[in-house]
């Protein structure tokens, strides 16, 4: 099994490895057309959309590269700065753009380093195998001529059938060590790429910037929307029947001498009216912050939230300690959101919720047995978790296959604090 | 009857004392935190105690804490919990010990004066008084065991689950009392209660409801 994994990869290395060589010749001829399109500029202005135009092939080659440095194990992000608006091909605002990029500088510094080392390892993981091949397939060759014109790893020139026969195992082990070392020298391509196409500081910093500001509106956003409807159910809901309250009682108040039946009556309908209000805000409240949540934490209100789903619904909780209150708010609402779309729409005979503490995040799983096909791009309930989330840099991943199972994954970086002390004791 | 009374907010507090003295309660203690409650309670054993579920100095749900620890202290001490709101979980936790005596009610239907008392009273009886928000939270689900159950069936268990006897479960259905525990023993029997004291076997059916 395990054998079978390696080979698997080092097979999948090699292939890498090929691939990488007529690549590596591709930058020779895009280094050429970057320079002819930047001596071009000054004439006739050919420049202005030859260097925008040579700029996307190269950093299309480049993206390639990050893509298949990812595929080894070294994710490579993306540098380059966004594309301002209203800047067409060949316009001045364009070629500033790609001009004052350091990326593209960067990209630029890499094409022949690259190619060279691209060439190099990319030619060293096909060779090494392929001379183990040839060791051993020709031994019947070896053996057939029998003469000291040819040779095979250490033994130079073959002259006796048993030096022939060497090559056999000398050609498996040469095999072995060219397909397991051939991840390593993607590895090491990678690596190399990535000193060249990665972001620096700098720009990772941008990038950083770019993405905060985004969740922070986003975040800013959603929050002013819910003060909104916040706002609004209490001035439509609960103030509006304490108004109706105190008028209730002060007629009835008027009326209690003269006729007290009425009276009464209005108490009575005063005493509904008071119970009507705290229903009211009892959702309100459990729409800001469920109690439940407050005084249990994560684990409880998750738990809480299950026992009131249609469906059966088992929690699997280790989350020792309690979250910081707005991640665990926003960890409880994006859970009981999933919750609700599977059981709106999943058809499901059980739910499983898990959540757990990897030690530098939490992780939420939520999986059905249901019909799967939910689609992340329609309605607005799996948008809104993404979004909630983002704004703790959190993340959420859904695999839902036609015919099911439908598996939400979210993670949320975030530390626990130790577990809270109950003052009451004895209790646990 | 001398009950135990555990609110923090001095208004509410005052007013439970007031009613309560008004219904020929006797209050022998108002205690307004967490920590103070179960010694409190087990000192005193009053015949009921009527505690808020959020106390100080926490505000979470040690007034809970507290009744379930005082009833391990002193088994079957009946505790009536209040809140500003329910959950079924709560309601789990406070019955897991299998002795009845409990209740579990939202702070609102304290206004219904008469069937508060009624609630309390029922409570200090050994009964077991969920709160009608927890019976139809739970009623939205269907599942086994309580999904072999007809709907008469539901509709009984949810009643028995609010504390009501026969005659009054008998009256809100429409039906004679003989077919309320017709429906009763059908429903120990598909839970799997074997026959023992009847308030006993109420209380696990509830149970079951709760863990359903």
């Amino acid at each position: 099994m395990e054998s079978r994994d390696w080979i698997r990869d080092g097979i999948r290395a090699v292939a890498g490895g090929v691939l990488a060589i007529p690549l590596a010749v591709l930058n020779i001829p895009l280094f050429v057309l970057f320079v002819v399109s930047l001596v071009l500029t000054p004439v006739l202005g050919i420049g202005l959309v030859l260097l925008p135009l040579v700029t996307m092939l190269i950093r299309a080659r480049a993206d390639l590269a990050r893509r298949l440095g990812a595929g080894f194990g070294v994710p490579v992000a993306r540098p380059y700065r966004p594309l301002p608006e209203r800047a067409p091909i060949g316009g001045l605002r364009r070629y500033k753009w790609v001009m004052t990029d350091p990326a593209t500088w960067r990209d630029l510094g890499w094409l022949l380093p690259g190619a060279v080392a691209g060439l190099v390892l990319g030619v060293l993981s096909l060779a090494v195998p392929l001379y183990g091949i040839e060791g051993i397939l020709l031994l019947p060759l070896w053996i057939w001529l029998g003469t000291g014109y040819y040779g095979y790893g250490m033994i130079w020139p073959i002259e006796t059938l048993g030096e022939g026969f060497l090559s056999l195992p000398q050609g498996a082990l040469i095999l072995a060590v060219g397909i397991a070392a051939a991840p390593y020298l993607r590895w090491a391509d990678a690596q190399f790429n990535r000193f060249f196409l990665g972001p620096t500081r700098n720009a990772e910093l941008r990038l950083r910037v770019s993405q905060l500001t985004v969740t922070r509106a986003d975040t800013v956003d959603a929050q002013a929307a819910e003060l909104r409807r916040i706002e609004r159910d209490l001035h439509d809901g609960a103030q509006a029947r304490l108004v109706s309250l105190g008028m209730t009682i002060g007629l009835a108040e008027e009326m209690i001498a003269t006729d007290p039946d009425t009276a009464r009556k209005l108490l009575s309908e005063a005493r509904e009216t008071s119970s009507t209000a705290l229903v009211e805000l009892r959702h309100l409240v459990r729409g800001i912050h469920p109690p439940v949540l407050a005084e249990r934490g994560l684990e409880g209100a998750v738990r809480a939230l299950a026992m009131a789903l249609p469906i059966p619904t088992v929690v699997t909780a280790a989350v020792p300690g309690r979250l910081d209150t707005p991640v665990e708010s926003a960890a409880y609402f994006a859970v009981a959101e999933v919750l609700a779309n599977a059981t709106r729409h999943s058809f499901a005979h059980s739910v499983q919720v898990e959540l757990w503490h990897t030690g530098d995040g939490l992780v939420m799983r939520v999986s059905d047995d249901g019909l799967g096909g939910a689609d992340p791009t329609g309605g607005t309930g799996l948008w809104g978790i993404e979004r909630r989330l983002a704004a703790f840099d959190g993340t959420m991943a859904l695999s839902s296959p036609p015919g099911g199972p439908t598996v939400v994954t979210m993670e949320l970086p975030c530390v626990l604090s130790s577990p809270r002390i109950s003052p009451s004791s004895g209790t646990d | 009857m001398r009950v135990v009374i555990a609110e923090d907010l001095a208004l509410l507090r005052d007013g439970l004392t007031r009613l309560l003295e008004a219904y020929d309660f006797k209050v022998v203690a108002a205690v307004d935190n967490g920590p103070s409650l179960l010694p409190a309670l087990v000192e005193h054993r009053p015949d009921v105690a009527v505690v808020d579920v959020r106390l100080p100095p926490t505000f979470t749900d040690e007034g809970l804490q507290a009744a379930i620890a005082a009833r391990t202290a002193v088994p079957g001490l009946p505790v009536l919990v209040l809140s500003q709101h329910v959950e079924p979980l709560y309601a789990r936790e406070l019955l897991s010990d299998r002795n009845g005596g409990v209740g579990y009610l939202l702070k609102d239907r304290v206004s219904h004066v008469a069937q508060f008392v009624d609630g309390v009273r029922r409570v200090a009886g050994g009964g077991t008084v969920m709160d009608p928000e927890v019976v139809s939270q739970l009623l939205a689900r269907n599942q086994p065991p309580l999904a072999a159950l007809t709907a008469r069936e539901r509709d009984v268990i949810g009643l028995m689950a609010e504390g009501r006897s026969n005659a009054a479960i008998a009256g809100k259905l429409f039906i004679g009392e003989k077919a309320v525990s017709k429906h009763i023993n059908s429903i120990f029997t598909k839970l799997g209660l074997p026959p023992s004291d009847d308030d006993n076997r109420r209380v696990l059916a509830v149970l079951a409801y709760l863990n359903g």
